[in-house]
């Protein structure tokens, strides 16, 4: 089993429920993110095009943050899932350093590190992820890659003939299992868009100070 | 109205969490800058040894391990104190994960410090104290042990930074590089401060030491800062940021002064007039330049947005 992740841009429409269901679910401290929809405002007034894209953890198959964890905190479970042990986790950030994608981060309560694990916990009791079954319109889709006959496998397949299931940033090779069908490069490479002053709608958020550590 | 001034070939992020503070900052950059001292010395004082035994024999044996100790003490105590759970770094050695740069160096940097301990204690108790050492005889065995770990001592940083997919400023063969010139920059720097009266024989050896080790880092930071944008979008965006006036991009400069361009000029001057004094200075600076030129280097690829 090879479990995997694809959401279709063309049906998210930015109503976050997956990132509110996601923190309930992981009791994910104020300011931390596992999953979190970025948007991205395309075009010239009044000819402009807003795009939505929720960003996790990609699970990869040569996951950085695994390679570099010196205590292997960060873990493959059998089904695929990339884990996390913060009973284990020294907290050196390393794996922060690692992430290509910025997918971890430093739980400001526990001082460990955290990230998106597929709801490993209740994918164990036969339990599709907290955004699988928030999500309004079934824009995310999770499933089994080893199945051709899993609903994430056939939309694969479905969606691949003209080039339109992606990954974020293919050139790192990590191989990652999470993918995007109607994506391009405004979603999903974040060097493509700017990030300017005064755009932002929260530009003013502060970081928590952690307890304890530094 | 704002909006009027984007073109519509262009996408602006409207929404998005705030990019992550400094991950690894200054406790970071003492780090592999106490490092560079505490591996540096050790493999410039071993050249002295050989090469000038009869002159600066009695001060390299004491003074080489003892000043080695102290900063990788520093190193490894502000190592620990870089992390967020610092009472759990036992777990480096009760469940070590052997594909992890950070596990092998911290591996090594244990024995290593450990071999400095015992060398350390016979200085004190022979050369300084002058009493009879029984472990007097393991001097110059672990010398040599030394000199061989602290090679990939210094060098593991280089292999972490490797590791982190996320920044590909850092390139394991350059870092590589430039860790192993970080060092002897820092051990003949540390000499050329503690050497008095030295003869100018040995200070010009020194000196040179410094000075090519300060051209060879210059260069692959000037080849880095011209050419780095070749190799990726992420270190041309970087690279950019720094050039057009962003944030360390005077600091990269000074440091790139102080570290390099000015303690290669004092070297030159010196060797030209045979004068020692002037290599006085250029010690000090190459060492607060180094810690400066590290610590931008650090903290520029971790601006990027990632997501």
């Amino acid at each position: 089993m090879k479990l995997g992740f694809l959401v279709d841009l063309n049906l998210c429409m930015g109503c976050k429920a997956c990132e509110v269901a996601c923190k309930v679910e992981n009791n994910v401290p104020l300011h931390s993110w596992r999953l979190r929809v970025k948007y991205v405002d395309v075009g010239t007034y009044p000819e402009t095009k807003r795009t939505f894209t929720p960003l996790r953890c990609n699970h990869c198959e040569d996951a950085p943050c695994e390679r570099i964890c010196p205590v292997s905190a960060l873990h493959y479970l059998d089904n695929g899932i990339v884990n996390i042990d913060k009973e284990r986790c020294i907290g050196c950030a390393g794996c922060m350093m690692a992430c290509p994608y910025g997918a971890i981060y430093m739980d400001p309560e526990t001082n460990t590190a955290d990230k998106c694990t597929f709801c490993a916990h209740r994918v164990a009791s036969s339990m599709m992820p907290a955004c699988v079954v928030a999500c309004p319109v079934e824009a995310n889709i999770f499933g089994d890659l080893d199945d051709p006959n899993s609903n994430i496998s056939r939309y694969i397949m479905e969606n691949q003939k003209n080039g339109g299931v992606k990954v974020r940033k293919p050139e790192k090779n990590t191989h990652p299992k999470h993918f995007y069908v109607g994506g391009g490069e405004v979603q999903l490479n974040p060097l493509a868009s700017k990030r300017e002053e005064g755009f932002n709608l929260f530009n003013k958020i502060t970081h928590l100070d952690h307890i304890g550590g530094h | 109205m704002v909006e009027h001034t984007i073109a519509a070939t262009n996408a602006v992020v409207t929404l998005d969490v705030p990019i992550p503070q400094v991950i690894w900052g200054w406790m970071i950059t003492l780090n592999m800058w106490a490092k560079s001292i505490g591996t540096g010395v050790v493999l410039v004082g071993a050249y002295l040894l050989a090469r000038y035994a009869k002159e600066t024999d009695s001060k390299v044996r004491i003074y080489m391990p003892i000043i080695s100790f102290i900063f990788l003490n520093i190193f490894l105590l502000f190592t620990l104190l870089d992390l967020h759970q610092p009472f759990r770094m036992i777990n480096i050695f009760l469940h070590p994960h052997f594909t992890s740069a950070i596990t092998v160096g911290a591996w090594i940097a244990t024995v290593f410090t450990g071999v400095m301990f015992i060398l350390s204690l016979i200085a004190v108790k022979k050369y300084i104290l002058n009493k009879e050492c029984k472990l007097e005889k393991l001097y110059d065995p672990l010398l040599k042990l030394a000199v061989v770990l602290a090679i990939p001592v210094t060098l593991y940083t280089a292999t972490i930074m490797g590791e982190a997919t996320a920044r590909e400023l850092w390139q394991t063969p350059t870092e590589l590089a430039q860790m192993l010139l970080a060092a002897l920059l820092c051990g003949s720097a540390v000499f050329l401060l503690i050497g008095g009266e030295w003869s100018f024989e040995v200070k010009r050896d020194l000196a040179i030491i410094l000075g090519a080790s300060a051209f060879l880092s210059f260069t692959i930071y000037m080849g880095e800062y011209y050419f780095g944008h070749m190799k990726s979008e992420d270190v041309a965006a970087i690279l950019a940021a720094v050039k057009e006036g962003g944030a360390y991009h005077t600091m990269f400069w000074v440091a790139q002064y102080l570290a390099f361009i000015i303690p290669m000029v004092l070297v030159y001057l010196s060797l030209k007039s045979k004068s020692g004094s002037l290599l006085y200075l250029a010690s000090f600076l190459a060492i607060v330049g180094l810690y400066l030129t590290k610590h931008v280097w650090l903290i520029i690829p971790q601006l990027l947005p990632l997501s």
